[in-house]
């Protein structure tokens, strides 16, 4: 138990930096999309939700896991979709490149 | 079987990460995005099978899932691009309310007296996302103009504000050490959607895009959190991933403002709001309005002119007339580039988005340092729908709420025409000295009506 716990924290704090050393060079026209692809990663609670979601049996816990199903699941859907309309727009503009100047 | 579980998590651990790299380089970004959501996908389907569903589970997920994905995938497609910012708070908003119900939900299961290893991250994770939860839905608020998008003060805020945390941590501290009926968990909850609207309330304009960033880093350390109260390790590394990565972006983007964090979360705008109302309200000085005809003259006749976009380009929808009147002005001989502050639109990088869907070809897109020595030699910048951004406030007074932002040296060129609906400040809700300048020329009107009408008359010119 004790052990699990400390590997979790291990997991946690390579994480972090991990997540800082990832991103550290980003382009400011890039932090728009950056930030919205995050928020779509972060939908993993969805997997947390489904956990407490599939023994739901009292009115109380199956209330809870309807709510965080439904919240989780449009975390992560509205994430992946809207970010990759926003980057759609970035690749139209390299597809316009070689015509543009003149 | 929990073996595959290990294995499924570990390659959606490496997916998030690598999709990560590749959202931060404009090559590989939609790449990114993609790759992370197979991690996703890999994640979520290596849990299911593994769990033992009760009727209503099942029909539980089901019926969350088929809504979610609805609602997600209907506000994603039809959201208008001018309004991603409030989109993406949205969505943040309700993950974090997700990660909260989640510790609920488990906490629910310890009993009356569970280990503080236990307990520990689930009050976490109920404080922390209830609080992205609030923050974010009056963010979208504020945004989608539900209520003013102005910064909401009154005397006291702070002291209320840190009244409200310190009840948090006194309550937080209760529940760990005496705990006790688990029910206690719904006052906290309460207080922190509280402070979660009562945080955001004072911060409005400009800095929303940061404060939904921070916010996005919150939801994430809430996931986090909620993976350890579940002993999740997919929840861990993804939730700390996205805190980390999204507390270092959250500073990056107030940097690009020329701004501290701590300034931007408690209110250097609020404060001096007051003073730069007296001044606008006793403003005499006089400008200069021109017509069409007179600036299409003006604009054929220059051998270079910097279009400066900003958000009102945006809400006109003003994106392809302006790229009309730009290719107009080349087809004249006349080298026309834009000017992309940092900052230019609702977000960074909001404005390099909206041209590139107006097929603006990116070469002429210039960033900030790139172009900002060019004003000097041009013959007219041409500001469309932006204010704050061109404010010589930000060099020159100290006093000024924006001061010490980058600017785009617009004050430099030539002539200096503006595109504005009216003499209203800017997003920042502060006086623009630059307006009644004697090289400049004011233009009123809506963004595209305008446009519109110098495009037909420089085309008659």
């Amino acid at each position: 138990m004790s052990s699990g716990l400390l590997n979790e924290f291990t997991f946690f704090v390579l994480a972090i930096f991990v997540g800082i050393e990832v991103i550290s060079k980003v382009p400011t026209i890039l932090h728009t999309p950056l930030m919205s692809g995050t928020n779509a990663i972060h939908g993993i609670i969805l997997v947390g939700a489904i956990v407490i979601a599939a023994g739901a049996s009292s009115p109380l816990t199956i209330a809870l896991g309807l709510v965080a199903v439904t919240l989780a699941t449009t975390n992560v859907v509205g994430g992946f979709v809207v970010t990759d309309r926003m980057l759609e727009m970035f690749k139209g503009r390299q597809a316009a490149k070689p015509p543009a100047p003149k | 079987m929990t073996l595959v579980i290990a294995i499924a998590y570990l390659v959606a651990a490496v997916l998030f990460i690598l999709g990560l790299k590749q959202l931060s380089s404009p090559k590989g970004a939609r790449n990114g995005n993609f790759t992370a959501a197979v991690g996703m996908v890999i994640a979520i389907g290596a849990t299911i099978p593994l769990l033992h569903f009760t009727t209503a589970g099942l029909i539980v997920i089901g019926i969350g899932v088929v809504i979610g994905g609805a609602v997600g995938t209907f506000g994603a497609r039809m959201v208008k691009m001018t309004a991603i910012p409030q989109m993406v708070a949205l969505f943040n908003g309700v993950g974090g309310g997700a990660a909260a119900l989640v510790a609920v939900s488990e906490l629910l299961t310890f009993g009356n007296h569970p280990p503080f290893a236990e307990a520990f991250p689930s009050v976490f994770s109920i404080v922390i996302g209830s609080i992205s939860f609030a923050g974010s839905m009056v963010a979208f608020a504020k945004l989608q103009e539900l209520m003013t998008g102005t910064p909401i003060t009154y005397p006291g805020q702070q002291v209320v504000n840190g009244l409200i945390a310190a009840a948090i941590i006194g309550f937080v501290i209760a529940v760990l050490a005496v705990a006790s009926v688990p029910f206690s968990f719904v006052g906290l909850m309460v207080l922190a959607l509280v402070l979660g609207v009562a945080f955001v309330l004072p911060i409005g304009g400009a800095d929303m895009p940061v404060v939904i960033s921070l916010l996005n880093a919150f939801t994430g350390l809430a996931v986090a959190a909620s993976g350890f109260t579940l002993n999740n390790f997919a929840l861990i590394v993804a939730g700390t991933l996205v805190g980390a990565s999204g507390s270092l972006l959250t500073k990056l983007m107030s940097d690009a403002m020329g701004r501290s964090l701590g300034n931007v979360l408690f209110g250097a705008f609020g404060q001096v709001k007051a003073g730069a109302a007296a001044v606008a309200g006793k403003e005499t000085r006089s400008v200069r309005a021109g017509n069409a005809e007179d600036l299409a003259t003006l604009l054929a006749y220059s051998r270079r002119v910097i279009i400066v976009p900003g958000y009102g380009l945006a809400v006109a929808q003003a994106q392809h007339a302006v790229r009309e009147l730009a290719e107009l002005l080349e087809k004249r001989g006349v080298e026309v580039n834009y000017a992309i502050h940092p900052v230019a639109g609702r977000m960074p990088g909001h404005m390099n988005v909206l041209l590139a869907e107006a097929n603006v070809p990116y070469e002429q897109l210039k960033e900030m340092d790139e172009i900002n020595g060019e004003f000097k030699d041009a013959d007219v910048a041409l500001v469309v729908g932006a204010n704050d951004v061109v404010n010589p406030a930000a060099r020159s007074s100290p006093g000024s709420p924006i001061y010490g932002m980058p600017i785009l040296n617009a004050d430099q060129a030539k002539n200096i025409v503006f595109m504005k609906r009216s003499m209203r400040p800017g997003f920042a809700g502060i006086d623009n000295d630059l307006l009644y300048d004697p090289k400049t020329i004011m233009f009123f009107g809506d963004a595209k009506d305008s446009l519109t009408k110098l495009v037909n008359a420089v085309k008659a010119a």
